[in-house]
């Protein structure tokens, strides 16, 4: 379904308050080189930082709507669709909120209690595809989902969170 | 029964809750609305209590304030929880650190009518991040002070947020 990419390259995370993750991303065209690029460097960049689920192209600097995803490590999964990249994501239906508490690599500092639907419709193009899919899943792929497209409209999980005690300092082990 | 305003402040260790809670029983006691964290490791503490003698229950915590600890007794009038502001709301920030903001945000909100009934900042490495509950008379004062927000949002260079709060909570 979708094409070979080309090799990513492991790039760096952008914290908050870089203003590129303040960003609200244009949407992309799914069959450039550069956005085959970004879909590589967003997978390899994942897959070398421990405990990260998803990245949004806003992360790497790259203020296009492209978000790489893979719940299937994770113990809260229940629906997962592998690793995958999502160009141009539209959400379709969201349902049955229930509260989680989210980190973000963009903000390593915190963590914080978010209310999101737990089941989720949503539309994109693969990378490299012309032609739309659809993608049905539930509990914390449907949350990495939101999660990543909020980064792609330029909001972060604090600015979800539930209430006044909802922001909790994320604790660094030694 | 007077009620009391207790606050506990000072170097966190391990007991201090349960001395705290103990003298409160100890003078008839009943422990209503309480709040205790650590900030920045020091510990926190601010709670309302009927009790029968407010000296006494000062009292009796003196040897906290003995230990490094700051405590204040002081007698308050009894329950105001009804409120005249019943449209609540979140207000999310985060940033930079830099001097002023949570001054310059309140006082949006002030003029706007807000009244902030809970409030938690965090700073971080490289952010700081505020979280306030305000309530406003309805839901047209809420928006009329987003535009003066914004405002303060932009000259001190920081996101935020204002969102509906679900005044019943969501039942599960
Ligand atoms: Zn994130």
């Amino acid at each position: 379904m979708s094409v070979p990419l080309p090799a990513g390259r492991v790039r760096e995370v952008l914290r908050a308050p870089n203003p590129a993750l303040a960003s609200r991303c244009d949407e992309a065209d799914p069959t450039s080189k550069e956005v085959l690029q970004l879909a590589a460097d967003l997978l390899a960049t994942q897959a070398v930082s421990p405990g990260c689920v998803g990245l949004a192209a806003n992360q790497i600097g790259v203020t296009l709507r492209v978000f790489s995803l893979d719940v299937s490590a994770h113990p809260r999964t229940r629906t997962s669709h592998g690793s995958f990249v999502l160009v141009n994501p539209v959400v379709e239906s969201a349902t049955r909120k229930d509260k989680v508490r989210e980190g973000c690599m963009s903000v390593p500092d915190f963590t914080g209690d978010v209310r999101r639907p737990s089941r989720l419709v949503v539309r994109a193009f693969l990378p490299g595809s012309t032609e739309q899919v659809t993608l049905q899943t539930d509990a914390f792929e449907a949350r990495a989902i939101q999660h990543e497209i909020d980064h792609l409209d330029g909001l972060l999980f604090l600015d979800r969170v539930v209430g006044a005690h909802a922001v909790f300092p994320r604790r660094h082990y030694l | 029964m007077p009620t009391v305003a207790v606050t506990v402040v000072g170097a966190d260790r391990p007991g201090i809750v349960a001395e705290v809670a103990g003298a409160v029983a100890e003078q008839g006691g009943n422990l209503e609305d309480s709040s205790m964290t650590l900030l920045r490791g020091h510990f926190a503490m601010t709670l309302i209590a009927e009790v029968d003698d407010a000296a006494q229950l000062e009292e009796r915590l003196a040897h906290l304030a003995a230990e490094d600890l700051s405590v204040t007794v002081i007698e308050v009038p009894g329950d105001d929880t009804a409120s005249s502001r019943p449209a609540r709301y979140l207000l999310s920030l985060h940033g930079a650190d830099r001097p002023g903001i949570v001054s310059a945000t309140a006082r949006a909100i002030a003029s706007g009518g807000g009244n902030i009934v809970d409030v938690t900042t965090r700073l971080g490495s490289q952010l700081y991040v505020m979280t306030a509950e305000v309530e406003f008379t309805d839901d047209a004062a809420a928006e009329a002070v987003i535009g003066a927000l914004e405002q303060v949002a932009q000259q001190l260079g920081v996101q935020l947020s204002l969102v509906a709060l679900d005044p019943a909570g969501e039942e599960f």
